[in-house]
């Protein structure tokens, strides 16, 4: 068997799979700006897909899915058919994530949005907690642990943070999987069950070739993930829950060799905590003569 | 002045002279008593007293009974009506400010009336109402639970059905008011005595039962059938508190579900009282609660930010930093309790504390180890110094550990007692002594263990240690009774908890332990019961004061063994399971 090289991408693919997700993530933006109480998940997917489309984007990694309200921590879930956006309107106060993997030219994107319309303190919470995931699983994975150990890592931090693990309810448990660039020939903008078309055949091929080197390019907590990162792209979405609100993010990890990277680092959720940082450092300034809050009391 | 004065005066209502007694300070909060069927203004005398040390406290006998005036029909005794004089003596008696609105029985229907009378807030401070429903609520609970007959739904239409059973009789023409003059007022009192727990008294029942009860009958004959058969939409922006009385023979506690519907701002308090024995034996108690949400309500000082419930509890959790400890903090917080979490884990605490503030009240954490009693008794002074007595004490800190009798040595013995035994008798003695000098009763709740009922000679000293807390709980309850503090213990099976992670092995090496760990963390983990439904199971115990609960199918099953056929699970506890 032909070894394939290590880390498979020029700087051009690189390049290529930052524009991709940049374009996904734009769209999402979009998609939130627009997005008010009253709209369904339907009319969210159907937004986010015409402007995918509008961009440019020719094939879906999977179809576009948008979940609302106890649905953003998948609360209730029995089948994966509840994935699929359904008819739940947007109310104010509710959280909301939206999740699309658009394909342009064979690279692709998987990303996940998570927003909320009005006051929501529990959201406001999880969203500034969401960091230390990222932070977390870039210096784990930089240690070259096992990925399944650093599956364990995150599901240790989400207990100390007393929420619960939410993507483990995605087929597999999985909190992330591997991205490739597909060559695949099937139709495109064509799904069964929600994965395009391309999607299963370049998966499929890619789960055995993987499998015959004791690898897998699904990321869960199982026997099969007990290998070191495998260099490559990956795309790594932990989702986190408290009670009914539930967040996320997607992006792509770069894993190289000896190293790990986040592909990009202007995107909403990361430009999000530095404002927050930003902010607290003008609070801080201004309130430098303020009495500190008694020991013992959290507020 | 003395405060214990009565001044009477007269205000008239729609042409009738209502008897109105006022006593204490009237520059001081003004709290408005209303009485129900048969009473008179009498039935406050022990509440009264009590509030009249701070409050400006205003009596009146309602139309048709006491020193008042009697409406010439029937039409008199509509709800409006008796809406309209609650109105009118509060205008006359603080025409400033709103006043605190406390009823019992046909005075809480009454009072409901206009509380939920639009723009009643700017002339109603507060609401405290024990035994008596919103008719038309009343009317909208009737009609859910008719439209959707679930088991659970026809249990309570049932259930409700028979203890207003006196309801229909009243609506007979002349039986009810024969049976009044032909024995039942002269045998009041022992009624009283005997179906409610009230010790007679040379001033109870008032002279004037017999025409006060006869009269009386026309407000069931005038409001009942138009409010329930036709309900009105009621909502309310008063802070209500709704006092359960436990032991109510009249009103069934489950009437008030779903009142949230209806009151956004509900405090929600329980005693264990009957229907005439919250007033005439423990009036002392619901002046207390009635205080408690006057000063809380009074001040416009509404502690916890808009769009959080707040019903005023205060819960005590040990061991709150993870597992069931945090589970049960949160749920508590999310019902509207406000949470004190304690653990050897401080920042674990406080981050409970956190979460716990974002979905409820404000909450505090400290670091308390419960092994070490002289800490517990500061804790528990500190508690009351900072927050209150508490309503509810949750004793769940606890340690895991296996390892059969000859292997674990007296250290070991002595970390697991000190902890799961001793933590929970430091918890109750302290709290527990807080609670009964309080008098408003309160609830203890023990996490014992299917151990303490399931032997197993790899769980010799964990299994012990819980047995101990339910024979401890068993004991104390019978104690407590009399303070009307209940006493459950919880008795969960396999919970994917943090307890697998901390637990320690007899006879291991440090490698052989962590493996232990891990392997049994796995079999908790896919076991996968979510110490969120230990926390339901806990929140229902209090509510229902239910003594024991095993949690999880397993200690279910080991529980209904142990009483059928305990020698089978002694043979059991020899097979080899660690």
């Amino acid at each position: 068997m032909p070894r394939t090289p290590a880390f498979p991408y020029t700087e051009r693919d690189l390049a290529r799979f930052r524009e991709t997700q940049q374009l996904a993530y734009d769209c999402a933006e979009q998609v939130a700006a627009w997005i008010e109480p009253g709209v369904t998940e339907r009319q969210a997917t159907a937004q986010l897909r015409r402007r995918l489309v509008a961009a440019g984007v020719q094939d879906f990694f999977h179809v576009p899915f948008a979940w609302f309200g106890d649905r953003t921590a998948f609360r209730h879930f029995h089948t994966p058919l509840q994935f699929f956006a359904g008819n739940r309107r947007l109310q104010e106060g509710m959280p909301y994530v939206l999740d699309c993997a658009p394909v342009v030219d064979g690279y692709t994107a998987d990303i996940g949005y998570g927003g909320k319309v009005g006051e929501n303190r529990v959201w406001d919470r999880l969203a500034a907690d969401l960091r230390v995931y990222r932070e977390l699983i870039l210096a784990e994975v930089r240690a070259r642990k096992p990925l399944a150990e650093v599956y364990a890592a995150v599901d240790a931090q989400i207990e100390a943070h007393g929420y619960d693990n939410r993507h483990r309810v995605y087929p597999g448990r999985v909190i992330g999987h591997q991205v490739t660039r597909t060559t695949a020939r099937g139709p495109a903008g064509v799904n069964v069950l929600g994965f395009g078309v391309r999607t299963i055949q370049t998966l499929g091929r890619e789960l055995i070739s993987e499998r015959m080197q004791g690898r897998s390019p699904l990321w869960a907590d199982g026997r099969s993930s007990r290998h070191a990162p495998t260099p490559g792209l990956w795309a790594v979405e932990p989702h986190i829950g408290f009670r009914e609100v539930g967040i996320k993010f997607e992006e792509l990890l770069v894993v190289t060799e000896d190293d790990a990277y986040w592909l990009d680092d202007d995107l909403p959720h990361v430009r999000r905590w530095a404002d927050a940082d930003a902010d607290a450092d003008a609070d801080a300034e201004t309130a430098v003569a303020t009495t500190s809050a008694p020991e013992g009391a959290a507020r | 002045m003395s405060t214990s004065a009565t001044r009477a005066r007269t205000v008239r209502s729609g042409g009738l002279p209502l008897a109105v007694f006022e006593q204490g300070d009237p520059s001081a909060p003004t709290v408005l008593l209303v009485h129900g069927y048969p009473d008179t203004h009498a039935v406050w005398d022990d509440v009264a007293a009590d509030l009249a040390r701070d409050h400006h406290v205003v009596r009146y006998d309602v139309r048709g009974a006491g020193a008042s005036g009697v409406p010439a029909d029937r039409t008199g005794y509509r709800l409006e009506q008796l809406a309209a004089d609650l109105f009118a003596v509060a205008d006359a008696v603080s025409p400033d400010r709103p006043v605190h609105l406390v009823a019992h029985d046909w005075g809480s229907l009454q009072s409901w009336e206009a509380v939920t009378a639009p723009g009643a807030e700017h002339r109603l401070a507060s609401y405290t109402t024990m035994s008596g429903p919103c008719l038309d609520h009343m009317g909208f609970w009737l009609r859910e639970r008719l439209r959707r007959p679930t088991p659970r739904h026809l249990r309570q239409l049932l259930s409700q059905g028979a203890h207003s059973w006196y309801i229909t009789a009243f609506h007979l023409p002349f039986l009810a008011p024969g049976v009044w003059r032909l024995g039942l007022a002269r045998a009041w009192p022992r009624v009283l005595r005997d179906l409610e727990g009230v010790t007679p008294r040379a001033d109870h029942p008032q002279p004037t039962l017999r025409r006060d009860a006869v009269r009386g009958i026309e407000l069931y004959r005038a409001n009942m059938r138009p409010a329930l058969r036709h309900p009105r939409e009621r909502p309310t922006e008063v802070p209500v508190q709704l006092i359960t009385l436990t032991e109510d023979h009249y009103v069934g506690t489950y009437l008030s579900e779903g009142l949230e519907r209806w009151v956004p701002r509900l405090t929600r308090r329980t005693l264990r009282a009957t229907h005439w024995s919250a007033l005439l034996e423990k009036g002392t108690t619901v002046a207390g609660l009635v205080r408690e949400h006057v000063a809380r309500t009074g001040a416009g000082a509404d502690a916890a930010p808009a769009g959080t419930p707040d019903d005023g509890r205060l819960v005590v959790v040990t061991g709150g930093g993870s597992g069931i400890g945090r589970a049960t903090a949160l749920a508590f917080a999310a019902e509207g309790a406000r949470v004190v979490v304690c653990d050897l884990d401080l920042d674990a605490a406080r981050r409970t504390a956190e979460l716990a503030a974002l979905i409820g009240p404000p909450a505090h954490a400290y670091r308390v180890d419960v092994s070490d009693g002289a800490a517990v008794d500061a804790f528990a002074e500190q508690v009351a110094a900072e927050h209150g007595v508490p309503d509810v004490l949750v004793n769940n800190a606890g340690i895991g550990h296996s390892g059969t009798f000859l292997e674990t040595t007296e250290k070991e013995w002595q970390r697991v007692l000190d902890v799961n035994l001793w933590g929970v008798i430091h918890g109750c003695r302290a709290f527990g002594t807080l609670m009964a000098d309080r008098g408003e009763g309160g609830h203890i709740v023990n996490l014992s263990s299917a151990a303490a009922y399931l032997p197993s000679k790899a769980l010799t000293a964990y299994a012990t240690s819980k047995a101990a807390v339910f024979m401890l709980s068993d004991c104390l309850r019978a104690e407590l009774a009399g303070h009307g503090i209940g006493v459950s213990t919880i008795c969960p099976g396999l919970v994917n908890t943090n307890i697998t992670r901390t637990s320690t092995f007899s006879a291991t090496t440090a490698d052989e332990q962590a493996a232990k760990q891990a392997r049994a963390a796995r079999l908790y983990a896919r076991r996968g019961f979510p110490p969120e439904k230990v926390a339901t199971a806990i929140l229902t115990a209090v509510r229902t004061g239910r003594p024991v609960v095993p949690v999880t199918p397993e200690a279910k099953a080991a529980r209904f063994l142990s009483r059928l056929a305990p020698g089978l699970l002694r043979l059991a506890a020899r097979l080899n399971v660690t």
